[in-house]
């Protein structure tokens, strides 16, 4: 059985449908990537899962349980994490402070602050920030308030961490880290779901890839296949 | 029957031509320069006040004393915007921020322009007499300064209208209000059109403090209860759309004018039932975007 | 590690402090003349209207002008229900009034953004004063009614215990996990929603919370009028000078409200029966000042200059 998936997501805005009628799925374990043309419905995707939009028609199901509907406080609570596209630290307070709310309030139960303060610790250290645990996350660079909101979102204690382009505005040393770091907390046990725009990336490090256009999933495959198949280039080309 | 309909749907537009203009101004400011003015009604105050000391002091007719309230008030208006709000436009972080910061900076002014008033005028009730004769419309006695008023607001309101859709400044304040950073990449000037709207909107407010000290007494505390009206229209035409306002306006005015019918008292309690659901079904409003 | 000691000892020496501080305030009314009494309570009203305000509304940023409504519904609770019940009983009553209210309007509410929510707050206000008016005069025949006569010492104490325990609940909110997730809530909603926190929950507490304090308030300080009115009683001053002196003090800091509150109702004690309009001119312009100048208050010129002095080495409170 699948950690997450989906039938039949779609979903409308305003006469316009964002996604349109996707199955999916994740298994335990994997690295699956989501790429598609800007406006393709990759974020919308996130969007449905982690239940800031509700799905109509559609169900998504995570962990054999049907969470359409749920808040998006609870799906953080189930075991299942984000990213956001455009980065949504909590500026004004400190990196330790931003990683441990995380530690608090997602899935592991009641933290005493000391307990949530080392969890968050550690995870600064596992992406590399714990010099700058103090600083205040406005004044940190780009790529480094994207480790933040990685940070903060494993603080959650989450099974399945959905990634949202944090490749983006990236250079290519910092890209090769970021690829690490996806590999790394793979073999925490963590399962990903990432949406990206860079393709060496991808390519290297997802396990199996889907490819939406317009709303639709039009291919999906292992990188290779993908890399290959007509349809994806015509899309990529053809736009 | 049809006199008493007739009754109530001309006092409703007498009273919502008044407050199509008193919120006019302040969906100018708000929908333009994003600034909730909380002490707009200050200014409505100030031009009644201003009025009713021309009259009595000058014998200055009232409709005259516009001439030269008006363009003071926009003055004010406009330096009010350059000097505090384009300061805080550009202290704030983001546009939520400076709309709450220019809230609380109106919040201010209120207690400054109220208190200098009171300092100046002191806090008895004032009231005069101009064109209070009766005037037969089919039967229902409408007081003549009530007509002229209604007339008035039209008149403003038009006139408004056309600048707003045939002048080039005109144009200028609408996409501003559409879009403020296109329209400064279009060549407008965007912290001129900004201030434009916040002093016009100061004008608009000090010709309704005219109108309304032409039938209704005048105090200098009476600001507050006329910028509360002007959010309720605000809201229930629209935040940013001045059409809006003006319909808005006229609505409330014939809601009042039906629940006064009925049961005084309920009048204001009204306004608010229907400003609380607004907010809670629709806040966008009739017109609004 | 070795700032342990002095930390520990700076805590025990503030403790002391505020143990004496208390020790004073609590036996005050039996060495001072009564006016002192009775001013003080003035004082402390202003610090729990401003301490509960800024509870909920410093760290969401969602700026309510409902202090007045929650105020003024302990106000008439006491005056209601005066003659009927003791005066401990009033104020719980009426706290759990104002908080009832308060989560009622919260939930339907809390999700409105900026300026709509402010604006709402500031409706409601209005609509109790205009529905209680309308009730009064159609259904019980009175305007007005006589608040029943409660002795200075009393009021004082009562008032004393109210404002320990609103500073004592918004300590400890503050500095706990709440604290931070209402000021992530304030900073960045959505993504504060997606790391687990219950975001609505949280607001409407909190909102219900400090509608609490201000609504056992009103019903203990329903005295200072002998006679009440929705006019009266549903008085937009008290939401409008919370909002100020919470902003002048500084929304940063714990003591912030608490420092604006204090200069804010001794100035008015002093200038509002010679001066009133002075009064409140001063206040309009020191609340343009402050939001151009002193975005973080005087609290946070205190804080600034507290670290300057330190070496730049203060550890963030």
């Amino acid at each position: 059985m699948p950690i997450l998936e989906g039938q039949g997501v779609t979903k409308y805005f305003g006469g316009l449908a964002a996604v349109s009628d996707i199955d999916f799925h994740v298994d335990q374990g994997e690295i699956v990537g989501l790429i598609g043309p800007n406006g393709a419905g990759k974020t919308t995707l996130f969007g449905l899962i982690s239940a800031a939009h509700v799905p109509k028609p559609g169900v998504i199901k995570f962990k054999g349980e049907n969470i359409t509907g749920l808040k998006p406080h609870q799906i953080c609570r189930q075991g299942l994490a984000r990213t956001f596209q455009s980065v949504k630290i909590f500026p004004n307070m400190p990196v330790i402070s931003n990683v441990a709310l995380g530690v608090h309030f997602g899935n592991s139960g009641q933290v005493t602050s000391s307990q949530a303060a080392e969890k968050a610790a550690k995870l600064l250290e596992f992406v590399g920030l714990l010099e700058m645990a103090a600083t205040p996350a406005k004044d940190l660079t780009l790529v480094n308030q994207k480790l933040v909101e990685v940070a903060r979102a494993l603080a959650t204690n989450p099974e399945v961490l959905l990634l949202d382009e944090i490749m983006a505005g990236l250079n290519s040393t910092e890209i090769a880290l970021a690829m690490e770091l996806v590999s790394k907390i793979r073999s925490q046990g963590i399962t990903i779901f990432m949406i990206e725009h860079v393709m060496k990336a991808i390519m290297s490090v997802c396990d199996r890839i889907m490819v939406l256009h317009h709303g639709k999933k039009i291919a999906e495959g292992t990188p290779q296949e993908i890399a290959t198949s007509k349809k994806v280039i015509e899309v990529y080309l053809g736009e | 029957m049809l006199v008493t309909i007739l009754d109530i749907v001309i006092a409703g537009l007498l009273l919502g031509g008044l407050y199509a203009i008193i919120a006019m101004g302040l969906s100018l400011q708000y929908g333009v320069a994003r600034v909730l003015n909380i002490s707009h009604g200050e200014f409505i105050m100030l031009g009644a006040v201003s009025t009713w000391t021309l009259y009595t002091v000058l014998g200055i007719n009232p409709l005259l004393s516009l001439v030269v309230c008006g363009p003071i008030a926009f003055v004010l208006g406009f330096i009010l915007h350059r000097t505090l709000y384009k300061r805080l436009m550009v202290t704030s972080a983001t546009a939520g921020i400076f709309e709450g910061n220019s809230m609380l900076a109106s919040f201010g002014l209120l207690f400054i322009v109220q208190n200098l008033a009171l300092i100046a005028w002191g806090s008895d009730i004032k009231g005069y007499s101009y064109l209070a004769f009766p005037v037969d419309l089919g039967g229902a006695l409408f007081g003549a300064n009530r007509l002229v008023t209604l007339g008035f607001a039209l008149l403003i309101g038009i006139s408004f209208y056309i600048f707003l859709t045939q002048t080039r400044t005109g144009k200028a304040i609408r996409a501003a209000a559409q879009d403020p950073s296109t329209a400064g990449l279009l060549g407008v000037n965007i912290n001129f059109v900004l201030a434009l709207c916040f002093g016009l909107g100061a004008a608009l407010a000090a010709s309704a403090g005219m109108l309304i000290s032409m039938s209704y007494p005048v105090h200098t505390v009476m600001g507050m209860e006329y910028t509360v009206i002007a959010i309720i229209v605000v809201v229930l035409g629209g935040l940013g759309s001045i059409p809006g306002s003006f319909v808005g306006g006229l609505i409330l005015g014939l809601i009042g004018s039906i629940v006064t019918y009925f049961d005084p008292g309920l009048a204001l309690v009204a306004y608010y039932v229907i400003f609380t659901f607004l907010l809670l079904i629709k806040p966008t409003g009739l017109m609004g975007k | 590690m070795n700032k342990l000691p002095s930390i520990s000892n700076n805590f025990q020496v503030r403790g002391i402090v505020l143990l004496i501080g208390l020790i004073i305030l609590f036996t005050l009314p039996f060495y001072t003349p009564i006016y002192t009494s009775i001013f003080l309570s003035a004082i402390f009203m202003y610090i729990v209207l401003t301490s509960s305000w800024a509870m909920f509304s410093g760290p969401t940023g969602q700026i309510s002008l409902a202090t007045a409504a929650f105020f003024g519904v302990g106000i008439y609770i006491a005056a209601t229900l005066g003659n009927k019940m003791p005066l401990p009983v009033l104020v719980l009553i009426g706290g759990l009034g104002s908080a009832g209210l308060a989560l009622l309007v919260g939930s339907l509410t809390l999700r409105l953004k900026g300026v709509y929510f402010t604006i709402f707050t500031f409706g409601l206000l209005e609509l109790m004063k205009f529905l209680l008016l309308w009730f009064e005069i159609t259904f019980t025949g009175t305007r007005g009614r006589f608040v029943v006569v409660v002795d200075y010492k009393t009021v004082y104490f009562i008032m004393l215990v109210i404002l320990v325990l609103t500073l004592l609940t918004s300590y400890l909110i503050r500095r706990s996990k709440y604290g931070l997730a209402l000021q992530g809530i304030g900073e960045q909603e959505e993504a504060a929603e997606h790391i687990g926190i219950n975001v609505t929950l949280l607001k409407v507490a909190t909102f219900g919370i400090s509608a609490f304090f201000m609504g056992a308030t009103g019903a203990v300080m329903a005295t200072r009028w002998t006679y009440v009115d929705p006019y009266i009683a549903f008085n937009m001053n008290y939401s409008f000078t919370p909002v100020l002196m919470a902003i002048f003090g500084g929304l940063g800091q714990f003591f912030g409200p608490i420092l604006g509150a204090i200069i804010f109702a001794y100035l008015e004690e002093i200038l509002i029966t010679q001066f009133p309009y002075y009064y409140m001119l001063l206040f309009g312009i020191v609340m343009v000042v402050s939001v151009l100048y002193l975005p973080n208050g005087l609290a946070g010129l205190v804080q600034k200059w507290r670290s300057r002095e330190a070496g730049g080495e203060h550890a963030h409170s």
